[in-house]
């Protein structure tokens, strides 16, 4: 029987190979990569203790301090000093201090993550490495400690829905429409303990960044995985990362089962909205109007790539942002900051009058450096709406794609950016000469 | 083993932002965490627990980000069992790990739900309840009252996990037996 892109990774990566394995099945595999970071990065330490003292495969282990990064207290610090002395006990090379970036978009950024590669993280976002063809999954610490003490841990090998995407690319629609779309049609469960599957020639259209931000949320539908089948976007990012000979792609089998196959018509599709409280409180763009904004937020762990900040340069181009609003923008690693740099990105972005930071996790989860009062009102391009996600449980968030969380902060209010910018400029700025 | 304590009741879709906060995170001292159990929606909930209490919840319970800090927040307060219609898969495989027991039964939740009317009620986001549940952990069988319900029955894998005591137990018991499967 044919076998979907999650059931062939995890065959893969058994620790003893196995006949017919198939979903539903409960196997031991061998992750290529563990990550840590310094939330759940010293609680899997503290675990990791009470099974011995020697990591498994300190070669596979990748550690990256982005959460409490800078350490905004005593306890931060002293969990990043925590992880730092544990790199070195243990003889772990890759430890991405911090400022070097946000775990999922740095890892793929440093060459770590490649195609058909299982991604075992202690984050629930671990997932964005789906845009790239390989299984991320987001883990508890303990699941985290047992993977660093044995070098496998146990899977349930997930059923797989596939998500097809056809027709032409409308203005302003970014691969974070594409997931809102899915996620409202789904809902937040629709997709608990399985993987999804993403293809279809309309993705073609998106480039990587913009899968990241579809992969990214996958667990948002409660996936534990969100993978994209190979494509010219993937195949031509390999090439770029690993060169011409890279071959380890994985595709499904054309009689691979799921338990559902849902087709997509993006053409008259327009920017989403999530409402307050839920990433599945999902309407268009046009249902939502006026509502009054004190503070855009855009970069996280796949919403400050490249494409993000000149998406957002291409709204704020000239404008300032209005009277009682703060626009945080963070660009999600080092190497990022370095080319909005280059291209005049950030210059855009402090002469609209935003604050611009280096890669931190930041108050995307409520963490530090621009938390929520009560009844305060966030438009911004992260992953989750959640009750107090960024500080207060008083406070309300609408998620949004890039455009329209910059268009946000210069209407003061939650305004459609078709009204305000002209698409085939912003599409030459962001995109160029590539569509 | 038999766990027995008076019910919380919560609604679909409790992510575990809402459980414990990001700005915690730091923390990870499990007495420490229990203090700021459901602070934003619910500040006096950590006065209302009673060692013992289980919580009784719809579906998706514990979706969003794998901070252990949830499960192990809750156990540390007191909670001893969660009953919900589904499970969030981190989240189960958490309280899996850290040895919170959790049962699937939307029949449970579906009769405590319409206890809600007559019983004693304080609480909005989570109603807390003079109603007790009675958890016969081997067998899988809960009592609400005199009703009785039956579980959806755990995976044998998961089963082998649980009756090591935790995950941790069990990656001790392989590292030992330097077992490769």
């Amino acid at each position: 029987m044919g076998k979907t892109i999650a059931e062939k990774i995890l065959v893969s990566h058994m620790i003893e190979k196995a006949a017919d394995v198939k979903a539903g099945d409960y196997i031991l595999a061998k992750p290529d990569i563990i990550l840590l970071n310094d939330v759940s990065g010293p609680v899997a330490v503290k675990q990791f203790r009470r099974i011995t003292n020697k990591v498994a495969d300190p070669d596979k282990v990748v550690i990256v301090i982005d959460h409490f990064s800078p350490p905004p207290n005593l306890d931060a610090a002293s969990n990043n000093k925590l992880l730092r002395e544990f790199a070195k006990e243990q003889g772990i090379k890759i430890l991405f201090d911090i400022g070097e970036g946000i775990e999922h978009t740095l890892l793929p950024e440093r060459g770590v993550v490649k195609p058909g590669s299982l991604v075992i993280g202690g984050d629930s976002h671990t997932t964005t490495y789906g845009a790239f063809n390989a299984f991320g999954s987001g883990f508890g610490a303990t699941d985290i400690a047992v993977a660093l003490a044995l070098g496998y841990l146990w899977f349930r090998v997930p059923e797989s829905i596939r998500f097809e995407f056809h027709g032409t690319r409308p203005p302003f629609v970014t691969g974070k429409d594409l997931i809102l779309h899915v996620i409202h049609d789904i809902g937040v469960d629709g997709a608990t303990y399985m993987s999804m599957e993403f293809g279809g020639e309309a993705l073609n259209r998106f480039n990587i960044d913009e899968y990241m931000h579809m992969s990214n949320m996958a667990v948002e539908a409660g996936a534990k995985a969100g993978i994209f089948e190979p494509n010219e976007v993937i195949i031509e990012w390999a090439k770029s990362k690993y060169g011409s000979i890279f071959n380890s792609f994985v595709k499904a089998d054309p009689d691979a089962k799921y338990v559902d196959i849902r087709k997509y018509d993006i053409s008259t599709m327009e920017p989403m909205i999530a409402k307050p409280h839920s990433p599945g409180n999902v309407v268009p763009i046009s249902e939502v109007g006026g509502v009054s904004v004190n503070q855009v937020y855009i970069g996280n762990c796949a919403n400050g790539t490249p494409t993000d900040l000149r998406q957002a340069a291409a709204i704020l181009k000239g404008r300032k942002i209005a009277d009682n609003v703060r626009l945080i923008i963070v660009a999600a690693t080092r190497n990022i900051y370095k080319q909005a740099l280059k291209e005049g990105l950030i210059d855009i972005f402090i002469e609209a009058g935003a604050f611009v930071t280096h890669s931190t996790c930041g108050a995307c989860a409520g963490l530090h450096m621009g938390l929520l009062a009560d009844g305060e009102v966030a438009v911004s391009n992260i992953n989750r709406n959640f009750r107090g996600r960024m500080g207060s449980a008083k406070a309300e968030i609408y998620l949004t794609n890039t455009y329209v969380a910059a268009a946000a902060a210069v209407a003061g209010k939650i305004v459609d950016p078709r009204k305000i910018a002209d698409w085939s400029e912003v599409k030459n700025f962001v995109y160029g000469a590539r569509t | 083993m038999i766990i027995e304590g008076y019910i919380h009741v919560l609604g679909d879709d409790v992510d575990t932002d809402v459980i414990i906060p990001g700005r915690y995170l730091m923390i990870t001292e499990p007495s420490e965490v229990a203090k700021h159990i459901f602070e934003g929606v619910e500040p006096d909930f950590v006065k209302r627990v009673r060692p013992g209490d289980v919580i009784v919840a719809g579906k998706n319970f514990g979706c969003g980000s794998s901070r252990e800090q949830a499960p192990v927040g809750l156990k540390a307060l007191g909670i001893s069992a969660i009953i919900a219609k589904s499970f969030a898969r981190i989240f189960f495989r958490n309280a899996v790990n850290i040895g919170l027991p959790i049962f699937i039964a939307p029949q449970v939740v579906d009769y405590v739900n319409s206890l809600l009317e007559t019983a004693n009620v304080i609480g909005s986001f989570i109603k807390t309840t003079d109603v007790k549940a009675r958890i016969d952990v081997d067998t899988g069988i809960i009592y609400i009252g005199d009703k009785q319900f039956m579980t959806t029955s755990i995976p044998k894998f998961i089963q082998e996990i649980m009756r090591s005591g935790s995950l941790i137990e069990w990656a001790k018991e392989r590292l030992r037996s330097k077992q490769i499967l």
